[in-house]
């Protein structure tokens, strides 16, 4: 292939450049890749080589043109209330609106999260420390909350009525936690 | 004002400090990705919300000092001159996609150029510590306290199950990217490259050429990665990472004394030769002089040049880029005029080497 730009020296550099999902392809030789400098400035282009492979993933997942209408439909209208990105949208960027987006689609995101990171689909790492304060008292509550079923079984209630007001104390701190955020 | 104090001091710490094993590693950089709860992510986000999160910043974090890094300075790519940004981004500092597309972009730098702040790239935030040698623990740990710093002004996009969420589902879970630039031309002469980087993809982890396009490493510098970020903690990452990078050091090393015992010679004439032409050149392209500065480092680690700092390998690879010349021309430049400005730049910082070699012998002499 001959460098589309001086259509001299032979092109050793091949582009995708994405934006908004619309794909152009540019073929260059070193040199006029440099002199191209201020749009591709970038050496590695690390970033769209992923986001190409990124989006072939994504519509891997979504059903084919060849599928039924129904099934097609069906995922189309799906749609992030915060930010408004449709699944279709986010197929094609690879990337969510919003961090609502994550709630809307996870039953579609399941399946790929499995396959970018190697089967994992839970976090296994840091927990910012407010809202780890309050992963904690959460956990707190509802060891709480069994405790207080088996007082209430056991017809202990005195000590259930206890349990129950610290349970009322721990959820208004959980929720003044909300509030903060 | 204070920009042009960090382009003209081009060198950054990083590029001329040693780090543990910084005959092979040149640097470890750890980056981790994070949004603000509430706020759009950068992918459709609308100017007001942008330029909300930058004042933010500004108001909060730019010109604050840090206990441990020091003062940061902000600055807004759209008040930067597409050299400047041009620049950040070849010192590694900032992304192309930042300097490129990211019109409310900004970056919080920090004096010594070790730590930057990405604001409105691809996350809102994205924390990145660049360290010299193998020190990806150091960095972690750097990261982790400006996140926990941050974090005390900002509430974080984050889910019990799904971690830090980033605009980007390949990043999720920790936000965390680790990445460790290595020298390896020996594993590259003797073509074992060919059979490692397929054996190091099946790790989960990335490898490809720092410079260069595709499968080229200009220089023979790679970039090693993690490429999972959800289901492992950060520090079981980093130590995943560590433990691939130092299996490759033990072989890079072996592949050298092998190389020394077998062409000795050989290769002595290969990096002399190399020096030569950096000496001696008027016209060179980035990838000639890419492997030859290669050449001569390795004639450097292997003790057949003496008297020229490892750095320069670093140093020159940076230099020599688009954005460096032109800084260094104070203008545009066209690709020929490029090819004979890296020649005169490689030659005056050669001659710089062998200045500072021959006072150091005047001084050995008194
Ligand atoms: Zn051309
Ligand atoms: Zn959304």
């Amino acid at each position: 292939m001959i460098c589309q730009e001086c259509k001299q020296r032979p092109a050793t550099m091949h582009f995708t450049k994405i934006i908004n999902g619309e794909k152009t392809e540019f073929h260059l030789c070193e040199h006029c890749a440099q002199e191209h400098g201020d749009v591709f400035m970038f050496h590695g282009n690390a970033g769209f080589s992923l986001q190409n492979l990124l989006a072939g993933l994504l519509n891997f997942e979504a059903p084919t043109k060849g599928a039924k209408q129904n099934a097609f439909q069906s995922i189309e209208i799906l749609q992030c209330e915060r930010c408004n990105m449709t699944y279709n949208q986010f197929a094609k960027i690879g990337r969510f609106g919003c961090s609502h987006c994550y709630h809307t689609f996870a039953k579609q995101l399941q399946p790929i999260l499995k396959r970018l990171h190697s089967g994992n689909t839970t976090h296994a790492g840091k927990i910012p420390r407010r809202i780890g304060g309050s992963i904690y008292i959460r956990k707190q509550i509802a060891h709480l909350k069994q405790k207080l079923q088996e007082l209430i079984a056991r017809e202990e209630f005195e000590k259930a009525a206890e349990v129950r007001d610290q349970i009322r104390l721990l959820e208004s701190r959980v929720s003044k936690h909300g509030e903060e955020g | 004002m204070s920009l042009e104090k960090f382009l003209n001091t081009a060198v950054s710490s990083w590029m001329n400090q040693e780090g543990p094993d910084s005959d092979i590693v040149l640097s470890s950089r750890i980056r981790l990705a994070r949004n603000i709860v509430d706020y759009q992510f950068p992918t459709v986000f609308g100017n007001e919300e942008a330029q909300h999160i930058v004042q933010q910043f500004e108001q909060t974090f730019a010109r604050q000092s840090h206990p441990v890094v020091g003062r940061f300075e902000l600055l807004k790519m759209n008040e930067l001159q597409t050299i400047e940004k041009r620049v950040l981004v070849e010192k590694h500092l900032i992304s192309p996609h930042l300097a490129e597309d990211c019109p409310f972009g900004a970056c919080l730098l920090s004096e010594n150029e070790e730590v930057s702040i990405m604001i409105n790239e691809e996350d809102h935030i994205r924390i990145q510590c660049l360290f010299p040698g193998l020190q990806l623990t150091e960095a972690l740990e750097m990261a982790n306290a400006l996140d926990d710093w941050i974090e005390m002004h900002v509430n974080y996009a984050f889910d019990e199950k799904k971690g830090y969420l980033t605009s980007c589902p390949t990043n999720v879970g920790t936000g965390l990217r680790a990445s460790v630039m290595m020298h390896l031309p020996a594993l590259t002469l003797t073509q074992q490259m060919n059979q490692i980087i397929p054996a190091i993809s099946q790790l989960g982890l990335v490898v490809r050429g720092t410079y260069g396009e595709g499968s080229e490493a200009l220089g023979n510098i790679f970039q090693i990665s993690n490429q999972i970020t959800l289901g492992k903690s950060e520090e079981d990452i980093v130590e995943d990472l560590k433990s691939v990078v130092q299996q490759l050091i033990a072989q890079e090393r072996m592949a050298r004394e092998a190389l020394v015992k077998t062409l000795n010679i050989q290769l002595e004439d290969r990096v002399f030769r190399s020096y030569g032409i950096l000496t001696n050149c008027r016209v060179i392209e980035s990838k000639e002089a890419a492997q030859c500065l290669s050449d001569v480092r390795l004639g450097i680690d292997l003790g057949y040049i003496k008297n020229i700092s490892r750095s320069i390998l670093n140093e020159l690879m940076i230099l020599m880029q688009p954005g460096f010349l032109q800084q260094y021309a104070g203008g545009a430049l066209r690709p020929n005029e490029r090819d004979v400005l890296r020649a005169t730049l490689i030659r005056e910082r050669l001659k710089m080497e062998e200045r500072k070699a021959m006072e150091g012998d005047e001084n050995d002499v008194r």
